[in-house]
């Protein structure tokens, strides 16, 4: 069985993607955001997932205004690096995950999470910055990549909320799909920053760090900000932290912080990076579960190892409109 | 027909790139998308009107596009990041679209931004009715959450 063990969210500034192909990571500006991914490089050295989803948003190269789809994941074989007008960034071609990525569009799909599916697509910084900042630069990337591209671009983006449960339907997903793969979920953009109109430049720390400490323990809470609070407090594009929950989603409620670095700026944006684990094993086959599945309706929570199986039997009754 | 009032009109210095916005600027937006080709960039840049009558662009969205008010062309249904391509075209930083966006000069904007940026404080809203988020901040009630479980129905 596949299985999710961990999330990390990640600003995708396109500057630090130019700051590493122009080779000015060692620059005092550029190094203060550089040294805050070191350690975050060595945990991905040694966790090394065999595949990785990358949630993350498309600024106008892969998609135009004339197609605009709210979630659209990547199931081709290679994603090539796109020209965003000075020409393609030399990073290499992402290789796909073709097999789980169909499994997990039939899968979603079913579950009610009506994405697009894309055979052909190229991507932009969105991606590739934050694959920099957590792999490096190697000359092939370690392990295949599942982008799943979510529009932030047009309003409105997803809710929330609907990240959120779409991060569980992922999981659900992954969890059903025979092969051994240890899969690690990317969240990526944000934090606050607006590069529109006369309020550009507008950072907001103290939402972002509250946003960071509620991703590791109350991630419910966020799922409840609504898009006029993120564009007012986080700025105009600070809404692509709706893209962070996707990720938050698809692991445990109970999880492990690993890793946090937070820095302003780089160039326009607040830099917000987090690495979560899932603490525990999933248990083994299906009995587990059904013994754990606690009576319908109840909302005392369930301690342990039946959360998990908790948190499937809730968010069944919120499809049935029982919450 | 009026456009429709959005709680997000009350968000000062804000352009919200919503359903409306991308009906009128979709001329605007398409220009900025042909000039990923450099052919179309040189094209533009030889004769800049000309090379504007092959979108369906109305006659304040030429002039902004003409003049560079990045501003107006947001108003007028422009993308950021649509427009950022026409920047890119003139050569230009996005650091010097900010300072056009914010009516600074490019190191005063690069100052504000090494200094923390552009502070929330007195930037939330034009009514003034806006208060500080509630639903960001952390210490979490957590037997609260619970029972507010409603609130997406």
């Amino acid at each position: 069985m596949a299985r999710i063990i961990a999330g990390v969210a990640s600003s995708h500034v396109p500057a630090i993607g130019a700051a590493i192909d122009n080779k000015q990571t060692e620059e005092p500006y550029w190094k203060r955001v550089f040294s805050g991914f070191e350690k975050s490089k060595e945990w991905m050295a040694k966790t090394k997932p065999d595949v990785a989803i990358v949630v993350y948003n498309d600024h106008a190269s892969a998609f135009s205004v004339e197609i605009v789809p709210t979630f659209a994941l990547g199931c081709a074989a290679q994603f090539p690096p796109a020209d965003e007008g000075w020409g393609p960034r030399p990073v290499p071609v992402v290789q796909g995950h073709p097999e789980l990525a169909a499994h997990i569009a039939q899968s979603v799909i079913l579950d009610e999470f009506d994405l697009t599916i894309v055979n052909k697509m190229e991507v932009d910084h969105g991606l590739t910055v934050p694959m920099n900042l957590l792999f490096g630069s190697p000359e092939q990337w370690p392990c295949p990549v599942i982008p799943l591209a979510v529009n932030v671009v047009l309003y409105p983006p997803p809710t929330g909320h609907r990240c959120y449960m779409l991060g569980k339907a992922i999981r659900r997903a992954v969890e059903s799909y025979p092969e051994d793969l240890r899969v690690v979920i990317f969240g990526t953009g944000g934090m606050s920053h607006q590069i529109s109109g006369p309020r550009a430049g507008l950072i907001n720390s103290k939402f972002d760090k509250a946003f960071l400490d509620n991703l590791t323990k109350d991630p419910k809470k966020l799922t409840r900000i609504q898009h006029l609070e993120f564009m007012r407090e986080a700025g105009a594009e600070g809404i692509e932290m709706v893209m962070w929950l996707i990720m938050r989603g698809a692991l445990d409620d109970d999880i492990e912080e690993v890793y946090r670095f937070y820095t302003v700026p780089a160039s326009n944006t607040a830099v917000g990076h987090i690495i979560l684990e899932n603490k525990r094993r999933p248990a083994k086959g299906k009995k587990a579960a059904a013994r754990n599945k606690p009576v319908a309706g109840s909302k005392k929570p369930v301690a342990g190892k039946h959360k998990r199986a908790a948190a499937r039997a809730d968010y069944r009754n919120v499809r049935r409109g029982k919450r | 027909m009026a456009r429709e009032p959005h709680d997000y009109d009350d968000i000062p210095g804000t352009f919200v790139f919503d359903a409306e916005k991308s009906r009128q600027g979709y001329g605007i937006n398409m220009f900025c998308m042909s000039l990923m080709k450099d052919a179309n960039r040189r094209e533009f840049k030889a004769n800049e009107a000309e090379y504007l009558k092959k979108f369906p662009l109305t006659p304040p969205q030429t002039q902004a596009i003409l003049k560079r008010d990045y501003n107006r062309m947001l108003e007028l249904g422009g993308n950021i990041y649509f427009t950022a391509k026409l920047g890119a075209t003139d050569g230009h930083s996005f650091r010097h679209l900010a300072a056009v966006m914010t009516g600074s000069s490019q190191e005063d904007y690069a100052a504000m931004m090494l200094a923390g940026g552009r502070s929330v404080e007195g930037n939330r809203s034009k009514s003034g009715k806006a208060k500080p988020a509630a639903a960001a901040k952390s210490k979490p009630k957590s037997k609260r959450v619970s029972k507010s479980r409603s609130q997406r129905g």
